[in-house]
């Protein structure tokens, strides 16, 4: 009996130390789900969804506050890829959701602009390049296609422009038909 | 005889050569205008090194090599340069690129060419020859010469430096007519990768339906110890893993390069613009084109690089009545074309001129029926019916990890498939959604930092300012103010 309660006592006490031990040892920083999340999201940093940028948003879903289905630069393929990491259903498309839109990239017309700096507060990834008073331009590499910048401008030179089709970018379409060649 | 290691797979296909391998290389005719697509080669665009107006002469370099990866591009004949822009060049896509423009002026004359002894040069300098002299693998692939012949880090010695004149492609003879019209030249090239390599054995590989071009490299071979190999006429024998393994029994690692297993291999056309490039000190300007099909009179013609497709075919005898469709390459792997508008490049072997005998009609689309030719047709020894499911349904990763990438776009599948199930354009729109998304992965990554970097800076900024309010005004004032300060940071 005795025996018994002292071996089972040292066997909690050592199961304690264990564990007390791996928790602060192996201790994870931050929100790993939050932080997985985070990687699926498109980064455009646009608000959108109703987040400050990517990072609430994916903090949101991980919480469980947030549906999957508010990211639109993300589209479908953000949407399965959050149902498969999560574990859920995707949500049904409503009718709302509309087609997927092209790439956009910002283009400041610098004839226009007059240097007010708005835009530059607004952009969450500072692509567009400036000072007070002096010319705006954006830096069409950095650019998500936020839309943030637009809405600012007091004299609208800001436009968002379909990002060009080039060798480069160009990819072999989904199959439909095909010619077969003789040989 | 040495033994041959028969691949998996492969497909019997009718040849159709001796449409335009019975007449000699026909000297191509010099067009009023080149355009010279400064985009030639897998890897980095050439950097334009002349602007409109600007005179040029027959062998100028015209576009620089950018990057590791890069080839350099020169005039392939004397003019003037009447515009450097966006001008439609050979793709599946039909878009533009950037090329140089240049008006010939009919005198064709040469830069000072500067011939080289290689056996003096400093293996990196004779690399750095090869790569300004814009040598690129002219089987069809195009990758930079230079970077297959430097073999540091990727294997101390190489066992086998193969030459690859399988040619197994239907209708296309660019390779056969020159092994028979310029063995010797080629021969020369092989000495130069040769005495760079340093391989234990040269082997020379080259399907058996061509005897007269396997009789012409023997007889320049001889007093060498190279070794013309004849190997089964099989398409696709001409793939260099396939000629690997069908020459050596040796196969590379999914993921690794020939060279991890010690071989290295070159297209006989290559070996003969690495000789003109350093014993003659030509750069690549010109390449023998197949051009084939239903033309009057199809041939090979050593055509200037950015000659239009059009001039070549209308020196052909043009078209004949009852074109259906233009493709560059040859019927397995080559790629239709929008227009004939488009310059040759150095990745142009073969134009084929499709009508009604070379193209079956359309065939409807049916089920697949499960019954596995296509495995057994795959030289690639992959699941082709697997591969098709997972891309099908968009199921990238699955793709990715049966091995999609290690496809090499030869068609087998496509050709053997009793449900005529384009086969291989769905492995070509999985790799080309896989690197999509994979750029796109890393823009966003780049717009995560730049976000956060951004959210910090702004942080930072914040608490400056209050430090300093706090600094300027006296602690009695802030306690009078209250939360003023912070509220109005907000």
């Amino acid at each position: 009996m005795v025996i018994a309660i002292l071996a089972l006592s040292a066997l909690a006490g050592a199961s304690g130390l264990l564990l007390g031990f791996a928790a602060i040892r192996f201790k994870v920083e931050g929100n790993p789900m939050a932080e997985q999340i985070d990687a699926i999201l498109p980064q455009t940093q646009c608000g959108q969804c109703g987040y400050v940028g990517c990072r609430s948003y994916a903090e949101a879903i991980a919480a469980g506050e947030a549906e999957i289905d508010l990211c639109p630069p993300g589209g479908a393929n953000s949407v399965v890829a959050l149902a498969d990491l999560l574990g859920r259903d995707p949500p049904p498309r409503n009718a709302a959701d509309g087609v997927e839109q092209p790439k956009m990239v910002a283009v400041i017309d610098e004839q226009r602009c007059i240097g007010c700096t708005l835009c530059i507060q607004a952009c969450p990834v500072d692509a567009i390049l400036g000072a007070a008073k002096h010319m705006h331009t954006v830096i069409a590499r950095e650019c998500t296609g936020c839309e943030l910048c637009v809405a600012p401008c007091p004299v609208d030179c800001i436009q968002m422009t379909p990002v060009a089709e080039t060798i480069m970018t160009w990819k072999w379409a989904y199959p439909g038909a095909a010619v077969r060649v003789a040989a | 005889m040495s033994r041959l290691f028969p691949f998996h797979g492969g497909v019997k296909t009718v040849r159709h050569k001796t449409e335009s391998n019975q007449q000699p290389i026909a000297p191509g005719v010099l067009p009023g205008r080149l355009v010279v697509p400064l985009h030639q080669h897998v890897g980095a665009s050439a950097k334009p090194m002349v602007q409109a107006g600007d005179r040029v002469l027959k062998g100028q370099r015209i576009g620089q090599a950018e990057g590791y990866i890069s080839a350099a591009i020169h005039a392939p004949t004397s003019g003037v340069v009447t515009a450097v822009d966006l001008q439609p060049v050979p793709h599946p896509s039909g878009l533009s690129d950037l090329c140089v423009t240049i008006e010939a002026d009919g005198e064709d004359r040469w830069l000072d060419r500067e011939p080289v002894d290689y056996r003096r040069l400093h293996p990196s300098d004779l690399r750095n020859l090869v790569r300004h002299a814009g040598v690129v693998g002219l089987g069809g692939a195009v990758f930079p010469s230079a970077v297959k012949m430097n073999l540091s880090g990727h294997c101390e010695r190489l066992e086998q430096l193969i030459l690859n004149g399988a040619e197994c492609e239907p209708w296309m003879t660019c390779d056969d007519v020159i092994m028979r019209e310029r063995a010797a030249e080629i021969v020369a090239g092989i000495h130069i990768l040769a005495h760079l390599l340093e391989p234990r054995e040269v082997l020379v590989g080259i399907e058996d339906d061509k005897p007269e071009a396997i009789a012409a490299m023997t007889a320049a071979c001889a007093g060498t110890d190279y070794q013309v190999r004849p190997v089964p006429t099989c398409y696709p024998s001409g793939g260099a893993k396939q000629l690997t393994k069908l020459l050596t029994g040796k196969e590379a690692p999914p993921k690794g390069r020939s060279t991890d297993i010690g071989v290295q291999c070159f297209n006989v056309a290559t070996a003969y613009t690495i000789h003109r490039a350093i014993n003659f000190g030509e750069p690549v300007i010109s390449r023998v084109v197949t051009v084939t099909g239903h033309v009057n009179r199809p041939q090979n013609i050593d055509a200037l690089l950015g000659t239009s497709f059009a001039d070549l075919i209308s020196q052909c005898g043009g078209y004949r009545d009852g074109v259906e469709r233009l493709i560059m390459g040859g019927p397995m792997m080559g790629f239709a074309l929008h227009s004939d508008a488009v310059p040759v490049t150095k990745a142009t072997n073969c134009i084929l001129v499709g009508g009604a005998e070379q193209l079956t009609p359309e065939q409807p689309v049916m089920p697949c029926i499960r019954c596995g030719a296509c495995v057994d047709a795959c030289p690639a020894n992959l699941l082709p019916q697997q591969l098709y499911w997972f891309a099908r349904a968009k199921e990238f990763d699955k793709a990715r990890d049966h091995h999609v990438f290690g496809c090499i776009e030869c068609g087998c599948c496509s050709y053997v498939c009793p449900s005529h199930i384009p086969l291989v354009q769905y492995y070509r729109y999985a790799k080309n959604e896989i690197w999509a998304r994979e750029k796109e992965r890393e823009k966003a990554e780049l717009a995560r930092q730049r976000h956060q970097a951004r959210q910090e800076r702004l942080e930072r900024e914040k608490q400056e300012r209050e430090a300093k309010l706090r600094q300027k005004a006296p602690p009695r004032a802030v306690a009078e103010t209250g939360a003023e300060p912070t509220g109005r940071e907000g």
